[in-house]
């Protein structure tokens, strides 16, 4: 399997100094996805932008992995009511 | 430029000690962090004053000085020697062909540049407390404006974001406030980690001639008396010309009319369009000669 796109999570660790057990529990919460390319953990290119915000969350804001959870939880249902609310003011111009 | 109370930023007093100017930071950064407010420039706003004042009170050295100084701080010793340096750092942006950008990060961190005041004061940019960087790249944030016309048609634009041009093709049906991603046209990575993405959010100006929902036009249509009562045919505008539309006799005020495939291409699906709808308004004949007015008279005894 091609490493293409992927990030080897030692290379990771070593750059945020985090122990490697932070993305285990990451990954066993299902908040970030890890694949196992010969036997070497990787981090595919498109979770980086969900783990670095959760690394912000955590070194910045002192929020454990409980708190990370029901924040990306609800992040996520953010970005869903603001893209409801787009359409829908977009929709309300129609009786401007 | 103005002088920062950054006391009055974090919501303490003077004589606050090191623990309360944590712990006011960080409470108020749990507030405002732009992680947990996506697309809120206000709240992206607010955060860089919070680090900005927490850089200024949470070093002794620097608060010190600030303390010193306060607001006669234009007449610190540094204020000049940082002046002259800042006026050599000053950036430009855009430049190149087709619409320039000044990038915009709102994805957390706190790398951005501090204020002016802060620059005065203390010279360059953050110091000390430099926030760790990013493996993957800064995202950066632009916004383009279209018209109804340039949003129905699948067309190249050339944009530059901060001096880089990217070429773009936009796709036919983007619609006001939509977002898409250009992947790996964001900032570069740190330590071989990947470029950040560039996001170009679509403004589209409103159409006097033409509501929009989704990929339907919605437009009114002014009826004569004369064609609605004895049917006939009248021309509409559609956002690609005029096309004739016939009209069925005894045709009501307000009456909507259906012209298929002749709303917007529907985004991203080849072939498919939206339709037009047309609403009547009808008119009714004013300022009548005699002549007229006696028909209409005669009119209203016959169906009487």
């Amino acid at each position: 399997m091609t490493t293409k796109h992927l990030i080897a999570a030692t290379d990771f660790c070593v750059y945020h100094q985090l122990e490697h057990t932070f993305i285990t529990d990451l990954q066993e919460a299902g908040l970030v996805e890890v694949k196992i390319v010969n036997e070497t953990a990787y981090i595919p290119e498109t979770e980086l932008q969900k783990l670095e915000k959760i690394i912000r969350l955590h070194n910045e804001l002192d929020i454990n992995m409980a708190g990370i959870e029901a924040i990306i939880h609800l992040l996520q249902r953010v970005e869903d009511i603001q893209e409801e609310i787009r359409l829908l003011k977009n929709s309300l111009k129609l009786y401007e | 430029m103005a002088f920062i109370d950054y006391y009055q930023v974090l919501g303490i007093t003077k004589t606050a000690s090191d623990k309360d100017i944590k712990s006011a930071y960080r409470k108020l950064a749990r507030k405002y962090h732009p992680d947990l407010n996506p697309n809120d420039a206000e709240a992206h706003k607010k955060f860089q004053q919070l680090n900005e004042a927490n850089e200024v009170l949470s070093d002794p050295e620097k608060r010190k000085k600030y303390d010193q100084y306060g607001e006669n701080w234009q007449h610190g010793e540094a204020y000049e020697q940082a002046r002259q340096q800042q006026s050599r750092q000053q950036h430009s942006y855009g430049g190149g062909g087709g619409q320039a950008f000044d990038f915009e990060g709102f994805g957390g961190g706190g790398n951005d540049d501090f204020s002016d005041f802060f620059q005065s004061m203390f010279g360059g940019g953050g110091g000390g407390q430099r926030r760790q960087a990013k493996y993957r790249g800064q995202d950066y944030n632009a916004e383009l404006h279209l018209n109804l016309k340039e949003a129905s048609e699948t067309h190249k634009q050339t944009l530059s974001v901060n001096g880089k041009n990217i070429r773009l093709t936009i796709p036919a049906g983007v619609e006001n406030g939509q977002t898409i991603k250009i992947t790996g046209h964001g900032g570069p990575g740190a330590n071989g980690g990947p470029h950040g993405d560039l996001y170009i959010k679509f403004s589209v100006a409103d159409d006097l001639r033409f509501k929009r929902k989704g990929s339907d036009l919605y437009s009114t249509v002014k009826l004569d008396l004369y064609t609605a009562v004895l049917g006939g045919e009248i021309t509409a505008d559609t956002l690609n010309g005029k096309v004739k539309v016939k009209v069925g006799a005894g045709t009501q005020n307000g009456t909507k009319v259906k012209l298929k495939g002749k709303g917007l291409p529907v985004y991203k699906k080849d072939g498919e369009f939206g339709d037009l709808y047309i609403t009547y308004d009808l008119q009714i004949p004013v300022n009548l000669t005699d002549k007229q007015k006696q028909l209409f008279e005669e009119l209203a005894k016959s169906s009487t």
